[in-house]
């Protein structure tokens, strides 16, 4: 069966410009990402990772090329999208992990799962139980982050992510903060995730993490050397 | 889940740096909700103070007006005699509608208190005094009936120190004559609670005084010119005309003076915590730089984090607010205390008089204030890139 086309990434290029030097942070980057599909984006430090990961997450503007997620064209190259226009997309399509997980310390975790609900029209406390429940933290919604384990915090960050049932869920370095053990269980529930539809798009250094993905993207002076 | 739970815990976050912050907040209330209502108290006092002496106009021998104006206030004696032959003078002017003549005489008396004390006798006329003062209420007896009786009514702080009820006698240090009390009012709240009454011919008799006043009430009839009848009084020798309404506002112009620069404080107390609250909240907002940033990555408008940390500052200056103006009301008597310590003349009655009113407008204040200086938090808040906020947290 053929699967839907999520991300669809065209020439892709973010340069800017540091005193008189231009940096060529992504140059030319073209790749495509299927529904339940895994991408791990491996490379150097300083190889423009995170920066295609940002532009695919409408955190940050490409200088250059096109790029549609889900089917809808969120950069065609002939403007830039203001600040209110790339928040909507974001709210709509993707959920974001982070290497440090960013929960607000004096919120329980139930509260943390459901803050983009204090924003907007966001699905409440039912789905947030569904969602804990998923990842195996039902029993702790009422705790503080201050109590919970490493891994426990990441997938309450996981569960953050899904609450509005993105598309797309991005990762930077999503096992970055943690040990050998809670890496294999973030690695089970992000593959979890790819069985439910969800497209995974992470950094990684970690190589045993990235070669779990369905594909392998390694990127190296702003360019795409394998996948 | 809302913007305001979220905002009300972050301010749970460093619990004693927010309670200082509100701490000053409250103290700046307090100080506004005192001072109004002390302007307010005072005021009021005064005004009901005047207008219980029963009469608008007050002739006094020659000498300072105010002086004489306060020491009738304050319950003292007068500083010179004027001849008693005024009364039919005044009572010719067709404005007047009553005169009361007052001769009031101080006495030293060795057995009060520790080292002695002035005991102070007020001698008023049996048929117009009580007329013009009809609040006066007794808890025992009643007025003397003519003004040559050996008899006298105490005001009820004067029975108290006095140790006397209805019935009992009284000697008159220094002259060796014995006086009844015939009656003991309740407590009024002005400088009549302190004194004690005798009959007019009484006190003149008694003191030597004969054909002597310190002092004659005139009560004006209503709708009458006053201004005309105290220019025809000013022409009078050897007396002089004390308009109780000019008394009235040349105190308030001097407390109004005052109050200009107690205000001042309080503006500048208002201005050191609303820098408070500031420096508080855009440290908060610059702690919480990343958390802010992926508030925004998750969808948030900037519109959406500037009425969070917005909600901050209004819970801050709200709690503050509401903190210092219940401090106002429960340290009103002590405040009250202070002021009249160092006061030179305080009306009777509640100096500091906080209401309902006063209180809106100081938590108004405070918060309208509060809200002011959130404003530059909020919008650096408001601006933050999700992108930048996320990679400076990542070189950290």
């Amino acid at each position: 069966m053929e699967k839907d086309l999520v991300i669809s990434a065209k020439d892709l290029r973010k340069i800017y410009r540091r005193g008189s030097e231009e940096v060529r942070a992504v140059y030319g980057v073209s790749f495509e990402a299927y529904a339940g599909e895994m991408v791990a984006i491996i490379g150097p430090s300083g190889s423009g990772k995170t920066t295609l990961l940002n532009m695919i997450g409408c955190l940050d503007n490409p200088s250059s090329g096109t790029l549609s997620v889900g089917g809808r064209e969120v950069f065609g190259g002939r403007k830039e999208l203001s600040e209110r226009e790339l928040t909507l997309i974001r709210r709509e399509l993707f959920g974001y992990v982070f290497q440090k997980f960013y929960l607000i310390p004096t919120l329980t975790v139930e509260e943390n799962i459901m803050l983009p609900g204090a924003f907007y029209r966001a699905p409440g406390a039912k789905a947030a139980h569904e969602v804990m429940k998923l990842l195996g933290i039902e029993r702790r919604y009422n705790h503080l982050p201050g109590e919970l384990s490493g891994g426990e915090m990441q997938r309450v960050a996981i569960a953050r992510a899904l609450i509005n049932g993105p598309k797309v869920v991005l990762a930077d370095e999503p096992t970055g903060s943690l040990d050998s053990k809670r890496t294999e269980e973030i690695k089970g529930i992000l593959r979890d995730l790819t069985r439910q539809g969800i497209t995974v798009v992470m950094v990684t250094h970690n190589l045993d993490l990235a070669r779990s993905a369905d594909r392998l993207l390694e990127i190296r002076d702003g360019k795409i050397h394998g996948g | 889940m809302n913007v305001y739970s979220i905002a009300y815990k972050n301010l749970l976050r460093k619990k004693t740096r927010t309670a200082l912050t509100a701490g000053g907040i409250m103290l700046s209330a307090w100080v506004l909700a005192t001072l109004l209502g002390f302007n307010r108290g005072y005021q009021q006092g005064l005004n009901r103070d005047i207008d219980n002496m029963g009469f608008q106009v007050l002739l006094t021998a020659k000498g300072c007006p105010y002086e004489a104006a306060t020491l009738m206030l304050k319950g003292g004696t007068g500083l010179r005699y004027m001849p008693e032959a005024v009364v039919k003078t005044v009572f010719k002017n067709p404005e007047v509608e009553k005169v009361t003549p007052m001769l009031m005489h101080g006495v030293f008396d060795p057995n009060k208190g520790e080292n002695g004390a002035i005991a102070a006798y007020l001698g008023v006329d049996a048929d117009s005094f009580p007329s013009m003062k009809p609040y006066l209420e007794f808890k025992q007896g009643g007025w003397f009936k003519d003004n040559t009786a050996m008899q006298a009514v105490l005001g009820y702080e004067a029975a108290e120190l006095e140790t006397r009820e209805v019935g009992d006698k009284m000697l008159i240090p220094g002259v060796d004559k014995e006086i009844t009390v015939v009656g003991v009012l309740k407590r009024s709240g002005t400088q009549d609670d302190g004194t004690i009454f005798l009959p007019i011919t009484t006190v003149q008799n008694i003191f030597n005084r004969k054909g002597m006043l310190t002092g004659l009430g005139i009560k004006v009839k209503r709708d009458a010119d006053i201004a005309a009848l105290e220019n025809r009084l000013y022409d009078l020798p050897d007396v002089q005309v004390v308009s109780m309404s000019q008394v009235k506002s040349t105190i308030m112009n001097l407390v109004n003076s005052a109050r200009v620069i107690v205000m001042g404080i309080a503006g500048i107390a208002l201005i050191i915590a609303m820098a408070g609250v500031i420096n508080t909240i855009l440290m908060s907002v610059m702690e919480r730089y990343a958390e802010i940033g992926i508030i925004k990555s998750m969808g948030a408008m900037p519109l959406d984090v500037f009425k969070m940390i917005w909600m901050e500052t209004a819970l801050l200056c709200g709690f503050g607010g509401a903190a210092g103006i219940g401090l106002a009301f429960v340290t009103a008597r002590l405040a009250e205390a202070g002021v009249r310590y160092f006061l030179p003349f305080a009306p009777h009655g509640a100096l500091v008089a906080i209401d309902a009113r006063i209180s809106g407008f100081a938590f108004g204040l405070i918060v309208a204030g509060g809200l002011l200086s959130g404003i530059y938090p909020a919008w650096r808040a408001a601006r933050v890139r999700p992108l930048e906020a996320i990679r400076i947290e990542g070189e950290q």
